[in-house]
């Protein structure tokens, strides 16, 4: 008995070893498609579309509700120690170092990340990749590097997006609403929150965060076993693995760029 | 006999540990229209797979036009995949393209065409088929029939050597059977190509096949002209071409006796 | 393949978008002072304890930011701390300024006030400022506070 307990593990282990090299077999030869991908560039464009424009929608009211609950919250707190002047900081700081890149992401990967890997696995399973395959047409460079492409470049863009809709409804929360001095929301936010230190830490993060999601969207969409029960399983699997990965790297790259 | 197009020898493939080929010889003759039978699961789509180089045998050599597949390279098996033609038994359609833009897939990623000239080539392929009016529309607005004919086009639309057929009498109402069967006729005379097709539909096959190879437990059981095989004194052959529940090939999946299995619990 | 003309457009805009946001972000809600703040000038000063000073905490003159911390480090002759402050050219400092470490409210952070001399000569880059108060660390006022009491 426990004998099957022990062999269990080790084969489930085996196959963990072996999909994340399969993963990243898988990347090596996504990236060879590069080279294709400069030579057509709206190959890409196409995809901008769909992964970036098509989740803007989602990433400004998730924004614009963020840094709002955001500025009421630390209005509330930060009023009892008569330290309201400081709510830009709060709100800023928070956006552009942590919720910004790690909202944008969790939303990313549940928008455009689950419909890339249902796409790529609804292709698989309707024959459509093995077809440009007998077409003499990679698919994965021809399907896969522009979709993995699109994703990493638009991360960031909405990140952005997100980090200015998310301060400004934070001002207009806490400035207009409020009442806290429009002057001190400013100023000390300019003085606190450094381009370099904050802003850019910032997209690193969202960058790193869009070659994650993507990556593991398009893998397991690819991977997915080519029946309706496989696809749905990839997509759920691509959704929940994305968001702990986030909050992992999250751990990692906070304790880097801003830990002591 | 004619050259043979397609050279299989020795061929052992298992997939998931399960064998379905061993020791397989099987040659194609070129210019004939070649039909690989068997039942379900005897792995004739697998065979033509191993074929196009989407799948690499355990052991034994595929050669196509005396190229072995399985060594090689991939720019070199994607240049041989220019002269294969395949019609999935699903179509395979780009779904977020238009009829038009699917026949013109292939052509759009080999050449660099002007514009006029693929517009030519695609409704050329399309007025064979007879969906030139139907260029405009999605895959999603056309029927079974319709879609296998406009995956057919785009197969041969790059005019290819080899054409391989999967399943393509499956699921079709009688008269899209009647376009199909004739298609695959006219094509293979018309353009001159080696055409494989692999089906279960014995009627529609005897009707137009050339030569009749039958699979069964991974290596060819019979093979021959329709009229041959029809002759065969082969019971299981019989059994195949007529379509007899039982015979050589039982009607039960192996399992313990029935009565025997009534008065076990189940667990 | 055909991408059509709104599509791109689209994307266009999408980009361009991103491009806004991070345009306010660099200019509206960060400083990027840092790079165009060359235009001033560096004096040193030596204390015997910044506390919980930082690089980057502002300089203050009656109350009025005139420039940053821009280096601290340990003068082991001297055993003291070296800061080094920028400070924005437009202002001059007489050469009897005296620099103390304050801290911003109870818990806030601190920062360096200049109380300005009486006379004419001023300040140029690389000068030292002379008179220096150190940061107030609150367990050294407790431990005083503490003593003066035992020893009563």
């Amino acid at each position: 008995m426990s004998m099957d307990w022990l062999q269990t593990i080790g084969q489930k282990t085996l196959r963990f070893f072996q999909r994340t090299g399969r993963a990243v077999i898988f990347l090596v030869h996504v990236l060879s498609g590069l080279k294709m991908l400069v030579q057509r560039p709206r190959l890409l464009i196409r995809e901008l579309y769909s992964v970036g424009v098509l989740s803007l929608l989602i990433i400004i009211f998730s924004g614009l509700f963020v840094g709002m609950v955001l500025s009421l919250l630390g209005y509330v707190t930060l009023v009892d120690f008569g330290a309201e002047g400081s709510l830009g900081v709060l709100v800023s700081l928070s956006l552009v170092r942590e919720l910004g890149p790690v909202l944008t992401a969790l939303l990313f990967s549940g928008r455009a990340g689950s419909a890339l890997t249902a796409e790529i696995g609804l292709m698989k399973a309707t024959e459509q990749l093995a077809s440009m395959e007998m077409m003499a047409v990679d698919p994965i460079k021809r399907i896969i590097t522009p979709r993995l492409i699109a994703g990493i470049l638009s991360l960031p863009i909405l990140t952005a997006i997100f980090m200015a809709i998310g301060i400004y409804s934070g001002f207009l929360v806490g400035g207009v609403w409020l009442g806290v001095d429009e002057g001190s929301f400013w100023s000390q936010m300019q003085a606190k929150v450094d381009f370099q230190h904050d802003v850019v830490n910032g997209f690193i993060k969202s960058f790193i965060f869009g070659i994650v999601v993507t990556w593991i969207a398009v893998f397991e969409g690819y991977d997915a076993a080519p029946t309706s029960a496989g696809v749905s399983e990839a997509t759920t699997r691509s959704v929940v693995h994305s968001a702990l990965a986030i909050l992992a790297l999250d751990f990692v790259l906070t304790s880097i760029m801003f830990g002591i | 006999m004619p050259n043979s197009l397609i050279k299989i020898s020795d061929l052992t493939f298992s997939y998931r540990g399960r064998t379905i080929f061993s020791d397989l010889n099987l040659d194609i003759a070129e210019g004939k229209v070649s039909a690989i039978m068997g039942p379900s699961g005897t792995g004739k789509t697998t065979l033509l797979r191993l074929i196009g180089g989407q799948l690499i045998p355990n052991q034994g050599n595929v050669m196509v036009e005396g190229k072995s597949i399985p060594s090689l390279s991939n720019k070199q098996l994607y240049q041989s995949r220019r002269r294969m033609g395949m019609l999935f038994q699903s179509g395979a359609l780009l779904t977020d393209l238009s009829v038009f833009e699917n026949i013109a897939f292939p052509i759009r990623e080999h050449y660099d065409f002007p514009e006029s000239i693929i517009r030519d080539l695609v409704f050329m392929k399309l007025e064979i088929v007879g969906l030139r009016g139907a260029y405009k529309l999605m895959p999603s607005e056309l029927s079974g029939g319709m879609s296998r004919r406009v995956a057919l086009a785009r197969a041969i639309v790059l005019d290819p050597v080899l054409m391989m057929y999967d399943e393509p009498f499956t699921g079709l109402d009688p008269i899209t059977l009647g376009t199909i069967v004739s298609l695959i006729k006219e094509l293979n005379q018309a353009l001159g190509m080696t055409s494989i097709l692999v089906s279960h539909d014995v009627k529609e096959v005897l009707s137009i096949a050339d030569e009749v190879h039958i699979l069964s437990n991974g290596i060819v059981a019979a093979s021959g002209s329709p009229d041959e095989l029809q002759n065969s004194d082969s019971d299981w052959v019989q059994q195949f071409l007529q379509g007899l529940p039982d015979g050589p090939v039982p009607f039960h999946y192996p399992a313990t006796d029935y009565a025997q299995s009534l008065k076990e619990d189940i667990k | 393949m055909r991408v059509s003309k709104s599509i791109e457009i689209m994307v266009g805009v999408f980009v361009l978008l991103g491009f806004i946001a991070l345009f306010l972000l660099a200019l509206n809600i960060s400083n990027v002072s840092s790079f165009g703040a060359n235009n001033g000038y560096t004096v040193n000063a030596y204390f015997d304890n910044i506390g919980g000073l930082r690089t980057r905490a502002p300089i203050s003159m009656s109350g009025v930011k005139i420039g940053r911390v821009s280096q601290i480090a340990y003068n082991r002759q001297r055993g003291q701390a070296e800061v080094s402050m920028t400070i924005e050219s437009q202002y001059l400092l007489s050469i009897d300024t005296q620099a103390s470490i304050y801290t911003a409210g109870l818990l806030g952070e601190q920062y360096i006030s200049l109380e300005p001399g009486a006379e004419d000569d001023v300040l140029k880059s690389g000068d030292m400022i002379t008179l220096t108060q150190s940061a107030m660390v609150l367990e050294e006022i407790i431990g005083k506070f503490m003593v003066d009491l035992t020893s009563k």
